[in-house]
């Protein structure tokens, strides 16, 4: 055993890169959600187009492109990546990264600062 | 003792499935907590795996049901464009517009990120299987996935509480 195995408690096992796609895309799914939040706050008129059912509104474009962004990443990395190795602390980083600004784009009192003016 | 269809739907969101979601986090926590060489024989580990398996792909199908729920069943009533709505009830009164203001549009968007981070970390147990022991840090990462998804869950299930209390959805 490799002693940064010894001391990490990491042995080869599979390949890592599916991993890495599946942490980035959501990631990536979180922050589209989050810049379709802002964006949504910001444009009244895109808000109106991203409102496919008039019952749940703006939220249902968000939600489905959000989720859409998310599979589609995983999918296209996860072929990418399949047979890769990828240094899982990165993918970790990269990830908390783009959830770090997810947070801070779906949080209210951040998103409401994009209001237009009344 | 009659619930409504609407009261029903709020209760299968928040009680239903956020009560089966806190069981899934209990078993799939303590098995992330334990999977380490130096507290299981291979036997054990078998063992463990099966209630990992189940608590992490448990709360994945959960946190999307509640999602669904929430955003296409019950959220429909809440933001009626009616004066009886939820919605309409809490910015009626400059004393309570916040719970909307803040809560609401904090809690309707951030619940959509806890069902990512929960199926991520389903994914790393069912790839690695068993050898999610051999690699301590995709076991470490799957965990703060894990964790992640149940406190933006525990957020976005405190302020529905609360918001339900001050204008329920009836």
């Amino acid at each position: 055993m490799e002693a940064s195995e010894r001391e990490s408690g990491d042995m080869a096992t599979r390949p890592t890169g599916p991993v890495a796609a599946a942490l980035i895309a959501a990631g990536v799914g979180s922050l589209v959600l989050a810049i379709l939040v802002v964006w949504a706050e910001a444009s009244e008129s895109f808000k109106e187009s991203i409102a496919y059912s008039d019952d749940v509104g703006p939220l249902a474009g968000k939600t489905i492109w959000a989720v859409v962004a998310y599979f589609v990443t995983w999918l296209v990395l996860g072929l990418v990546l399949r047979r890769r190795e990828v240094p899982l602390k990165t993918a970790g980083l990269i990830t908390a990264a783009l959830l770090a600004l997810a947070f801070v784009g779906t949080f209210s009192p951040f998103f409401e600062m994009f209001a237009p003016s009344e | 003792m009659d619930l409504t269809s609407r009261e029903f739907w709020a209760l299968v969101h928040g009680i239903f499935l956020g009560g089966a979601f806190l069981v899934a986090f209990t078993g799939g926590l303590a098995g992330f907590y334990s999977l380490r060489p130096e507290l299981l024989t291979e036997a054990g580990v078998g063992e463990r795996m099966r209630r990992l398996q189940l608590g992490t792909a448990g709360m994945a199908v959960l946190m999307w049901l509640t999602v669904v729920v929430g955003t296409w069943v019950v959220y429909p009533w809440y933001r009626e464009d009616v004066p009886e709505s939820p919605r309409s009830t809490l910015l009626a009164d400059a004393s309570t517009e916040d719970w909307h203001k803040f809560g609401m549009e904090w809690k309707e968007h951030v619940a959509w990120i806890a069902p990512m981070l929960a199926t991520a970390a389903a994914f790393i147990v069912f790839y690695y299987r068993a050898d999610l022991i051999k690699n301590q840090t995709a076991r470490r990462i799957a965990m703060a996935l894990f964790v992640g998804a149940f406190a933006i869950a525990v957020v976005a299930g405190v302020l529905g509480a609360l918001i339900t209390k001050k204008a329920p959805v009836t």
